[in-house]
């Protein structure tokens, strides 16, 4: 929330601060609230912490601080601690009579910002808006790192078998909240500790491929690399950790090809269900929270809580998907499987942890193609990309690259596939169509902008589609996308539409208006504590999803149910992002 | 003048408070916190506070009564009615509330039967004394409390 700074109060600030007082004491509420004016303060008192929490959700960017006694009768202090950190990452400011060493540890250790002593006096209160600015700063730090993050990410759980740390936008964010002593993402040792991150942006990357190119892919190594590029403050680690996804990628991109030649170049990847049917509901794997920065972090922690269970499955199931999807399917699925499979399993292996689903957006910005797709230059940061449920193989090439996985389960009702569809190669088996149009009728009925950010999108597995018995939908996430994000979302879901529309029937026409409902709904408003009830797929959701290429490395947590369905064909992601 | 007889009382049984060790320095705070937005803040805190503690005194009171005695909750209860009492000064009264937690967490039951009692008195000598204050303060006239509120 950038109200301090973006809102009118900023010329004032800290003047104007939105504070919120929650306190059972009567007397205390009253001295607080008295003090926090003086301060020229914008204070809201509350008697108990359940009143709090409403109010804070009613008003997701209402507030800019909440100061809380330790003590109240309906919910403990640290609870109410807990819930704010995580549902909207404001500062809390506790408070209590008691002094005692380990009730403030306490506080520390549930995120609280800072620990004041009653009796209060005003000139503790008056520095509060510390922490509110402390915060935004940190906040604008963290999207700016956020490729990083994924980056490590995938370094450290790239070797595709990841167990599930992944860390997800939400985890940052907490973690920087509540995260004082346990500072346990083993995994990214880095960024909670705003180490500094590594953007890949596209004259690094350029760099890169010049460097590689020079050497010989053979005998490339990040060492020379590293010396070639001559960019000084770039390590070996990170340049081992892109060498790394360069060559995922540049796998996958040799499956795509293949398949390419013989479906017309949409790529699937497919998912491994994982479980029949369970998986697939919480496979809100796609939580997209591109530009959700800030509130990403949230879905994708509650997207994966969900998946948990499934995204365990993942890596076994991925072996027995692909060998479903490949007797189901022709040839074509089944390297885009293996491939998919591979990326996802461990994506869904890290979708236990908070999905990085936020990793995606961050890793979005530095995008630039490694394939020869043009599209594939996604400059934005947030550019979401749409997924489009199967059925948008029909999308003609077009500019945007919108990677749309397109989950098509195959047979195996717990194959959750994630369809991606790049924009360009939406050239798309008419078998999808079915399926997505189910989906979307079904879709329709779970778009609502009042869902959690996290929109999954079932994929359904159909088996009308293709023999598959159970098409367990995808539950893709639709990563809240940031208010600009936003908009390009819905352009290029407009213009996937349009594609697909044009290319299939009208049915599919709704859905756009589904997912621009659902884009322009608060998604990023997803509540951290609401379980995403992904809706149990019937519908193929639409993912929007970042190239899942993206994602696969670097968040495992991605879940990008990614089913290759025979029909599906395999969207080229044409966007490598490291 | 009467008035200034009055003022100079007024002062004098102010000064008493805190050399006599039941109020510091948060009763200051109060008063500076009084303005003319809120030209009675002191007051109405204060109130507030008598009415809102007189509920846990007799929460506390009945837990008492129990037998054998629940030292958690009465720890709880003395919690918050310490939290209270520090809102207005009460010293005395605090000094008495943390003396009771620490027979609570002793399991003296005597101990705490006995500072309960003991609690009970200051917070009703206290009560009578700014009551008395304030009485003083509305006839003594604004402004007493206004030159109070601009130091």
């Amino acid at each position: 929330m950038e109200n301090g700074f973006s809102s009118p109060r900023s010329e004032s600030f800290p003047a104007g601060l939105r504070v919120l007082v929650v306190d059972d004491d009567p007397t205390w509420l009253k001295i607080l609230e008295k003090m926090l004016k003086k301060c020229a303060y914008d204070v809201t008192t509350c008697h108990l912490a359940r009143e709090a929490l409403n109010l804070l959700r009613e008003r997701k960017d209402g507030y800019d601080i909440v100061i809380s006694d330790v003590n109240m009768p309906d919910m403990d202090g640290f609870k109410l601690l807990e819930h704010v950190g995580l549902e909207m990452d404001l500062p809390v400011i506790m408070m209590s009579v008691d002094g005692e060493t380990s009730k403030v540890m306490k506080g520390v250790q549930h995120g609280a910002c800072d620990y004041l002593l009653k009796p209060i006096r005003m000139k503790e209160l008056r520095n509060i808006w510390q922490h509110v600015f402390r915060k935004k700063i940190h906040e604008i730090r963290d999207i700016e790192h956020e490729n990083i993050d994924i980056i490590q990410m995938s370094r450290n759980g790239s070797d595709l078998s990841d167990d599930g740390h992944m860390y997800c936008g939400e985890d940052f964010n907490s973690k920087k909240r509540k995260d004082f002593d346990k500072n346990d993402d083993k995994d990214f040792s880095d960024h909670s500790t705003k180490k500094h991150r590594v953007v890949w942006s596209v004259d690094l990357h350029q760099k890169f491929v010049k460097a590689v190119n020079q050497i010989g892919f053979d005998k490339v190594g990040p060492k020379k690399i590293l010396d070639l590029m001559n960019v000084p403050w770039l390590t070996r680690e990170n340049v081992a950790s892109h060498l790394q996804k360069y060559r995922l990628y540049l796998s996958r991109l040799q499956k795509e090809n293949d398949l390419k030649a013989s479906f017309g170049g949409i790529k699937h990847s497919d998912f491994p269900p994982k479980d029949p049917a369970a998986s697939f509901g919480h496979q809100s794997s796609i939580n997209l929270n591109q530009n959700d920065v800030a509130n990403g972090y949230q879905f994708c922690g509650s997207n994966f809580v969900a998946q948990d269970a499934e995204t365990k499955n993942n890596e076994g199931d991925l072996k027995i998907v692909s060998e479903i999807k490949r007797t189901l399917t022709a040839d074509v699925s089944d390297p885009q499987k293996m491939r998919s499979s591979q990326s996802f399993s461990h994506s869904f292996a890290s979708l236990e942890t908070e999905a990085s689903y936020p990793a995606f957006d961050s890793t979005n910005p530095p995008e630039f193609s490694w394939s020869e797709n043009p599209e594939t230059q996604i400059k934005k940061e947030h550019k979401p990309h749409l997924q489009l449920e199967d059925g948008y193989s029909q999308l003609p090439p077009h500019g945007q690259q919108h990677q749309i996985p397109i989950n098509q389960l195959q047979s195996d009702p717990a194959v959750t596939s994630v369809l991606s569809l790049t924009g360009r190669d939406m050239s798309g088996s008419i078998e999808i169509k079915p399926l997505f149009n189910e989906c979307k009728s079904k879709n329709v009925s779970h778009v609502s902008p009042t869902e959690s950010a996290i929109d999954t999108f079932p994929v359904q597995t159909k088996s009308q589609l293709i023999n598959h018995q159970s098409f367990e939908p995808i539950s893709t996430v639709i990563s809240s996308m940031k208010p600009q994000g936003f908009n390009l979302s819905i352009t290029d879901l407009e213009s996937c539409q349009r594609n697909l529309t044009s290319a299939s029937d009208p049915n599919f026409a709704p859905i756009n208006e589904d997912l621009t409902v659902w884009l322009q709904g608060d998604y990023y408003r997803m509540n951290f504590g609401q379980s995403i009830d992904f809706i149990d797929y019937d519908d193929p959701g639409f993912l929007a999803e970042v190239p899942f290429y993206l994602y696969d490395p670097l968040t495992s947590d991605f879940q990008c149910p990614i089913d290759s369905t025979t029909e599906c064909p395999i969207v080229d992601q044409g966007l490598f992002i490291a | 003048m009467e008035r200034n007889q009055m003022r100079r009382q007024l002062a004098l049984m102010r000064q008493s408070f805190f050399d006599q060790g039941f109020l510091d320095e948060q009763f200051i705070q109060l008063e500076e916190l009084q303005d003319d937005a809120n030209p009675n803040f002191v007051e109405e805190v204060v109130t507030l506070y008598y009415r809102d503690s007189s509920r846990l005194i007799l929460n506390i009171d009945q837990a008492l009564e129990r037998n054998p005695l629940d030292f958690n909750k009465l720890d709880n209860y003395m919690h918050q009615f310490k939290g209270s009492s520090t809102s207005i000064g009460a010293k005395k009264v605090k000094a008495e509330c943390t003396q009771f937690r620490e027979y609570c967490k002793a399991g003296n039951s005597e101990g705490c039967m006995r500072t309960f009692q003991q609690l009970k008195k200051e917070y009703a000598i206290l009560k009578r004394k700014l009551e008395a204050f304030f009485q003083q303060a509305r006839q003594a006239g604004p402004l007493e409390t206004a030159c109070r509120s601009r130091n």
